[in-house]
């Protein structure tokens, strides 16, 4: 293999019943700085059934070309036939870089076709750059969280080609759409493997989806074990509401089952980056702090004033959230009436 | 049926501290367990062995104090536990782990493969795809729920951002398991008794089916350039007030952050 060979940030923009994810928006947003970094292009890969329509989307977002692959064995997705048709992609047009979401989609398809190529993958970066090695070569350096996000791992791929990532959503930031944006759209046609297709969608049951997604909130409050209960939980939604907000839980309350996964926030739940996150009851574990720390103002509410949260909190309180909340509440409500 | 379980012993990252004035990793009295979502997976096994009669075997890589967990999966109901460890596999990254896994599969009877979805010290969900991969197999992640049906055919529910897909597969295929879908059960007195009679066998590399150069370290694409501790922020204020003062000071936050 000579990596001379490779060229070009390729993105994988996953479409889910044909409309295209916001987190394939925020990865051609940051294959774009590196493709600049390189000198190369940016060529996002749409795979699906009837959504060739979509790709000047892409191109808007930061895309020079899109490859489209439109075929009925592509409607849902499924870890083979998304397989055969990215792996053909990628061994016909020779990326440097591949980037995934890290959703269940991205986290299925990328392991897959690493294997099959036999290339390096890093899971959930946080960071990725272009920085000069020591030949002062351009390198790409992944930095993702390690160790449970205890520490920070900057990994590199030196040998094999493509280098390959995937972003969970809400990290990266997508650019501005500029309207009539030009770049080239270009079908492709795989060969595909049907006697390998040995899993088939028997149905699709949708979740209730009665809460709006907390990763794209611009304001969150969120609670944890001080909380206590669902009424507890009623006085944030109380002080959610009034702010224009939504409420977010950390893990231990999803655990216990009094709040739902889709509101969690943290390693095992969601990456989330309001303008105001206010943590009531949350002691602040590594794994809650990994989901939040970059929001852009945090206020922290505990009666434990040595818990980690103020550690990356703007403005800490020791208090009682039960007293404060409710409070605050009414004040704000007093406020905005001016 | 024979059913494979993957496990790794991974450290408690849950309980990992950092040194507040050094920002280093607190490694002491960290207990190591079996992984969350593998010991799901292992359940999973034990509720099909429960229902239709299966041999269960568990593999695992790493170093030879993995033999605790391996007993702790006997005790559970696991009937055989195969440990590779071999200086041959050090430094592997996923890739290079995936690829001594299906060495070892290759040489075992197998009608069934789980892992768990990820482990909770490296978080990549990829060592399960990449080994299936490598066996041919079909793969099915972030599995919920499995039943056998009438036809032999396996059907699985597969949890999404969205809510459920319900798949259907054919043959063999390797299934990737959350750990909050599998409540594990303890292991059982006799279990215990009996695990400390079975044998953990411990396997080198000569015993599998693998290019040796493909193992450990070269045969890692990537790898660890840096790591650091987290660049930790520095610390707003924080105020011991009444909760009347506490009110004053977020609203005037709030007021300059034009949120209100």
């Amino acid at each position: 293999m000579d990596k001379k060979d490779y060229k070009n940030v390729f993105v994988f923009a996953e479409q889910r019943e044909g409309v295209i994810q916001p987190v394939a928006f925020e990865l051609l947003g940051k294959a774009r700085d590196l493709a600049d970094a390189l000198g190369e292009k940016v060529v996002a890969m749409l795979l699906g059934c009837g959504i060739k329509d979509q790709a000047q989307a892409l191109i808007e977002q930061g895309a020079d070309e899109v490859i489209v692959v439109d075929a009925p064995e592509l409607k849902d997705f499924l870890s083979e036939q998304y397989s055969q048709a990215v792996g053909q992609i990628i061994t016909e047009r020779k990326p440097s870089i591949v980037l995934y979401g890290a959703t269940t989609i991205g986290r299925d398809l990328a392991p897959r076709i690493a294997s099959r190529l036999k290339t390096g993958l890093t899971a959930d970066c946080t960071k990725l750059e272009i920085e000069p090695d020591k030949d002062g070569e351009p390198e790409f350096r992944m930095t993702r969280p390690a160790f449970g996000g205890n520490l920070m791992a900057t990994i590199i791929c030196p040998n094999n080609r493509p280098q390959m990532s995937t972003v969970r959503p809400g990290v990266m930031q997508k650019m501005q759409r500029q309207e009539g944006r030009q770049g080239t759209v270009t079908e492709f046609q795989p060969t595909f493997d049907a006697s390998k297709f040995k899993v088939k969608l028997v149905k699709t049951i949708k979740a209730d989806k009665q809460v709006a997604d907390i990763s794209e909130a611009k304001i969150l409050v969120s609670g944890g074990r001080g909380v206590h209960d669902k009424e507890g939980f009623d006085k944030l939604q109380a002080l959610a509401d009034v702010l224009g907000g939504q409420v977010a839980s950390s893990r231990a309350m999803v655990d216990n089952g009094v709040m739902p996964h889709e509101v969690q926030v943290g390693q095992t739940g969601k990456t989330v980056r309001p303008n105001l996150y206010m943590a009531c009851g949350i002691s602040g574990a590594i794994q809650h702090l990994a989901g939040m720390e970059e929001s852009d103002f945090i206020i922290a509410i505990n009666k434990d004033k040595f818990a980690p949260i103020f550690s990356v909190a703007d403005l800490g309180i020791v208090g009682d959230l039960h007293k404060i909340v409710p409070m605050l509440t009414e004040r704000i409500k007093k406020e905005l009436e001016k | 049926m024979n059913i494979i379980v993957c496990i790794k012993q991974v450290p408690d990252t849950t309980v990992v501290k950092i040194d507040p004035v050094k920002g280093t990793l607190i490694r002491e009295g960290v207990p190591s367990i079996m992984n969350p979502d593998d010991k799901g997976g292992l359940e999973l096994a034990l509720r099909l062995k429960d229902q239709f009669g299966a041999n269960v075997t568990v593999i695992s890589m790493g170093p030879p104090q993995a033999d605790v967990m391996l007993r702790e999966a006997l005790a559970m109901g696991a009937d055989r536990a195969i440990l590779l460890s071999d200086r041959k596999f050090a430094g592997a990254d996923t890739l290079a782990t995936s690829y001594a896994l299906s060495g070892l599969c290759r040489v075992l009877d197998y009608d069934l493969i789980i892992a768990g979805r990820q482990a909770i010290d490296g978080d990549t969900a990829q060592v399960g795809p990449e080994l299936a991969e490598h066996l041919g197999l079909p793969q099915i992640t972030y599995v919920a729920d499995a039943k056998v049906l009438d036809n032999g055919n396996l059907q699985v529910d597969k949890e999404n951002e969205d809510g459920i897909q319900v798949l259907e597969v054919e043959g063999k295929c390797l299934l990737t398991v959350l750990a909050s879908a599998f409540e594990p059960r303890y292991m059982s007195v006799s279990g215990i008794m009996e695990a400390y009679d079975k044998e953990v066998e411990v396997w080198s590399a000569d015993k599998i089916d693998v290019d040796e150069g493909k193992l450990g370290l070269a045969g890692s694409p990537t790898k660890v350039f840096k790591s650091f501790p987290k660049a930790m922020k520095a610390p707003g204020e924080v105020h011991e007030v009444t909760p009347e003062e506490a009110v004053e000071l977020i609203v005037n936050q709030l007021k300059v952050k034009h949120i209100i």
